[in-house]
């Protein structure tokens, strides 16, 4: 299968993009300042990223599809304010995690945003699960762009006016030449942010405005190292079907008022481990040198028994040194436990530490 | 002046004497990306002509580093261990890796000079 190009293709290549696939699609690995320095502009300025390559699923109905997704999703939907985002999953019967995702409810429906990776398969199970009974639309002819960090409110005010008024995991349509574009304040950065869905055509033209506000572009690379100094999992590394939402340490996006009825996809599961825990759970690791602990790294308790592995590992360029998360077993899991990381046949210390990396600084918005 | 030399796996190495200073080309550092970890031989060990000496970490994966030449660490850099950033901005200079007193100076023939390196790092740059 060819792999697919999306409508920034040309102002990656004048950016001097390096390409690398991902999830079918030739996507910015980094551009030419690289990946630390990306990271820190975003960090300190604002970075600009294309993420068109998620899946944006317009599900339309109403009271009825609300009803329909509680039995999925392990959200309060009937509460759930219109324009109002909510971070959840795709479970399995066994709560084993299929996607993330982040839910908003819109005036006609649902959008959700899936994994690239995930959206073809989601696609699939969301239309099984509710009989094709909606109108599902899994939309190519618009395109995500992400902007991210502390300039981006007045940045992307100048180009869409009225975005800086949005709160926090929430979003509206506004208009862009003519266009209507949802904008939601969301992102994976720990940093300030919005996410834009806009028509693919007008994309191009956005993301250069965007540009000569100050923003610029930033790749995957630098979207994976911010991403993990926040604190946030990847699908597919971190989440996955042998994983649930509470072995995860994602509980707090469990609806509790849910909980007390359990009756969605995976509920028993999910009470059971609430009620009894887990024998793995996600955790931050700090090595404590420089030492890099990458995916599948093993980890060791101070008895050299292997208790678990990394998921997600690198150099995070804010916090100056090496970050990682990964899975322990539950009697290892508390803050300050000392761990030893197997990295080319040696064992290097490191601890087990609290979530983020690097302190959020998201902001509630205007009101 | 003696002869700067390159070796297929994007090590350049300076021959002065009987001490061979080693470190990684401007060309892998570009392949490399920011490079975030540096770790070198120990002091007084002996590496062994194409074998591992050390590994070096962008953001995005590990290398290894080899040795061109066999001989005994005689000096480390400690200063990219340090800042590995070092080894970005000045490669082929500054940020060296390691110095060797070398056994054999005949292990040196095989490696490129820097017309038939660079035309080299053209064709392999991957």
């Amino acid at each position: 299968m060819e792999t697919k190009k999306t409508s920034l293709y040309q102002l990656h290549q004048d950016c001097n993009a390096k390409f690398v696939e991902f999830a079918g699609y030739q996507m910015p690995i980094q551009y030419s300042e690289g990946i630390v320095e990306e990271h820190k502009f975003t960090r300190n300025h604002s970075g600009i990223f294309d993420v068109s390559h998620m899946g944006q699923l317009f599900i339309y109905g109403g009271d009825e599809l609300i009803r329909d997704l509680e039995k999925i999703f392990p959200l309060d939907l009937k509460n759930l304010k219109l324009n109002h985002s909510k971070y959840s999953f795709l479970m399995d019967k066994d709560a084993g995690i299929q996607d993330d995702l982040i839910i908003t409810k819109i005036d006609e429906g649902f959008l959700i945003i899936l994994n690239a990776a995930c959206k073809d398969n989601d696609f699939k199970i969301l239309k099984e699960l509710l009989n094709e009974k909606y109108k599902m639309v899994l939309d190519e002819n618009r395109s995500l762009i992400a902007i991210q960090g502390p300039k981006s409110s007045q940045i992307l005010n100048d180009v869409v006016d009225g975005v800086k008024d949005l709160n926090f995991m929430s979003g509206n349509w506004f208009v862009f030449e003519n266009q209507k574009v949802y904008i939601t304040r969301s992102g994976y950065t720990g940093e300030d942010g919005f996410e834009i869905s806009v028509p693919n055509n007008f994309a191009d033209k956005l993301t250069r405005e965007l540009i000569d506000k100050g923003s610029k572009l930033v790749g995957l690379g630098a979207r994976d190292t911010l991403r993990l100094e926040a604190g946030l999992c990847l699908y597919g590394h971190d989440l996955d079907k042998n994983k649930t939402p509470v072995e995860a340490n994602l509980k707090w996006a469990i609806s509790k008022e849910r909980i007390s009825k359990g009756d969605f996809i995976g509920s028993d599961i999910i009470i059971k481990q609430l009620n009894d825990g887990v024998t793995k759970i996600r955790v931050g690791i700090k090595p404590e040198g420089r030492i890099i602990a990458r995916e599948k790294t093993k980890i060791f308790n101070q008895s050299d028994v292997h208790i678990g592995e990394i998921t997600s590992g690198t150099f995070g360029p804010s916090v100056n040194g090496p970050v990682a998360m990964g899975y322990v077993e539950n009697e290892f899991s508390k803050k300050n436990t000392k761990v030893f990381l197997e990295v080319r046949g040696k064992k290097y210390a490191a601890n087990i530490c609290s979530l983020p990396f690097y302190k959020k600084s998201y902001v509630k918005g205007a009101n | 002046m003696s002869e700067v030399k390159y070796s297929k796996e994007h090590e350049w190495i300076k021959l002065e004497g009987d001490v061979a200073t080693i470190g990684i080309t401007k060309h892998a550092t570009e392949m490399l990306g920011d490079i975030v970890f540096a770790e070198l031989p120990e002091k007084g060990s002996n590496v062994e002509k194409d074998g591992t000496a050390g590994v070096v970490e962008s953001t995005k994966a590990a290398s290894d580093v080899y040795t061109p030449v066999s001989g005994e660490v005689v000096d480390t850099n400690q200063e990219i261990v340090d800042d590995p950033s070092k080894i970005n901005q000045d490669p082929e200079n500054s940020a060296w890796f390691f110095k060797l007193k070398i056994k054999d100076k005949s292990e040196m023939d095989s490696l490129m000079n820097k017309d038939d390196y660079d035309k080299f790092a053209k064709e392999n740059n991957t």
